[in-house]
């Protein structure tokens, strides 16, 4: 026997039954493989905070490798030495600070309320690095990453990410050759905190000045690269004082 | 006895010219501007599209005799929906690496034009290995155009081909470069594409005469 497919209430039944039908399915995806996609996200965390400190198993000047996903947890140990987490005043030692999401803290800021800030602090050759979550928004959808300072406030590497931006333009904000730009810049001006600028009409490709609180601007995406010059400077902004406690050394 | 017919070739090789969803029946444009800026996005689009569009097209047409005709286009939405999460999902859990790459396409996929002209236009009235072969063959022809002008994009706006520096290096002033050449700017914001599409459409249809409408 043909259903007839045009009734109202065959037409209100079968998208109750394919609403349950597909809520079935993505809710079991879901919880099936939810412990496999956190446990993912960590070590990528893990292996974007080691390559902002430059431990990265990168072979050439056009490529960006982390470290692989079996022997992050263990290098991520050897050189993390301390994680902290700054609440105003109060600092205190957590060893999942990293895992604190940056987006919510940023948010809570925001309402002036006292954030709970990740603050890693890696040692390589003898060399201390301090490790700062960034996030902030680009064209399209959420951008992040991680800074590398020395204690004179230089940035010693960075490493970015991103939702959503357009592939070709202000996807290349995690290409090494515009990540790269910012080994060397200070974010200090003077003694102020200045953050560092993506900027056109830079007219410095090759990055060669490294006092000017400047890197050279990717073409066709000047809004994502507003958007890491914003990032920066919001981010750094919350650790100020910190900082000025470490550069004050 | 031959794996495809006659007809059944014919459902993946006519996408690939005359009947190709981007050049004649203009469907998918958004995503040939928003994409091909490199080459390698092109490609990786072509083969998500691939994927949603051959399995969702066999979803749709074994669906095709009990969904309702009031609501089919919303159910044609939630195939396809259903399908780039779970896609999605099993990616992030299996293969981190690569669903990084696919994230931003895997997104697109559900915006993208052909994926619903074909279940619309094929899925709902034919069977399933034939719908499947529809969209093996449309996502092929999509691929190609996707392919050539994210070739042209990236050559002549960055001077790379898959990341490689194919024309010397535009800093250091080598190869190519230091007889005077510049990258083309222009190519690597999205008008080009329409440009580069717009080029292709004139090629096939100077080549196949048949294919311009009559005023």
């Amino acid at each position: 026997m043909a259903i007839n497919t045009d009734k109202n209430s065959y037409t209100v039944v079968f998208a109750a039954v394919m609403v349950v039908i597909v809520g079935s399915i993505l809710a079991f995806m879901s919880s099936s493989l939810k412990d496999r996609i956190t446990e993912n996200e960590r070590f990528e965390k893990q292996q974007n905070i080691l390559y902002a400190m430059g431990v990265n198993d990168n072979v050439d000047e056009g490529s960006v490798n982390f470290v692989s996903t079996d022997e992050v947890e263990g290098e991520f140990k050897s050189y993390i030495k301390e994680q902290l987490v700054i609440e105003g005043d109060k600092i205190t030692e957590n060893d999942e600070a990293y895992l604190i999401d940056m987006k919510k803290q940023m948010a809570i800021a925001g309402k002036g309320e006292t954030p709970k800030l990740p603050l890693m602090i890696g040692e390589k050759d003898g060399k201390k690095y301090y490790i700062i979550p960034m996030y902030g928004k680009g064209l399209w959808d959420a951008i992040w990453g991680f800074i590398a300072l020395d204690d004179k406030m230089v940035v010693q590497g960075v490493y970015f990410d991103h939702k959503g931006e357009t592939p070709g333009l202000g996807a290349n904000i995690k290409q090494r050759y515009f990540m790269d730009d910012f080994t060397g810049e200070s974010i200090l001006k003077g003694t102020e905190y200045a953050g560092i600028a993506v900027a056109k009409g830079n007219n410095d490709p090759l990055n060669n000045t490294k006092d000017d609180n400047e890197v050279d601007a990717l073409a066709g995406a000047t809004i994502t690269g507003n958007g890491v010059s914003a990032m920066i400077k919001e981010s750094l902004n919350l650790y100020k004082d910190y900082l000025q406690t470490v550069s004050a050394k | 006895m031959a794996l495809l017919t006659k007809k059944d070739a014919s459902l993946i090789t006519d996408p690939l010219a005359d009947n190709n969803p981007i050049t004649i029946q203009v469907l998918g444009i958004c995503s040939a501007l928003a994409i091909t800026a490199e080459l390698k996005a092109s490609i990786v689009m072509a083969v998500a599209v691939m994927f949603v569009l051959g399995l969702g097209n066999v979803v749709i047409s074994l669906m095709r005799n009990v969904i309702p005709s009031k609501i089919r286009i919303i159910v044609q939405l939630i195939v396809v929906a259903t399908l780039v999460i779970v896609v999605d999902q099993v990616l992030k859990a299996f293969a981190y690496e690569l669903s990084k790459t696919l994230s931003v396409f895997v997104g697109l996929i559900i915006t993208n034009c052909i994926i619903m002209g074909r279940f619309e236009a094929f899925a709902l009235a034919n069977g399933p290995w034939k719908s499947f072969l529809d969209g093996i063959g449309n996502s092929l022809g999509y691929g190609v155009i996707l392919i050539i002008v994210g070739f042209f994009r990236e050559l002549l706006g960055s001077g790379t081909l898959l990341g490689y520096k194919v024309l010397g290096d535009p800093i250091a002033k080598t190869g190519l470069y230091a007889t005077g050449y510049e990258n083309n700017g222009f190519m690597i914001i999205p008008p080009a594409a329409l440009i580069v599409v717009g080029i292709i459409i004139w090629v096939q249809r100077s080549r196949n005469p048949a294919l311009v409408e009559d005023n």
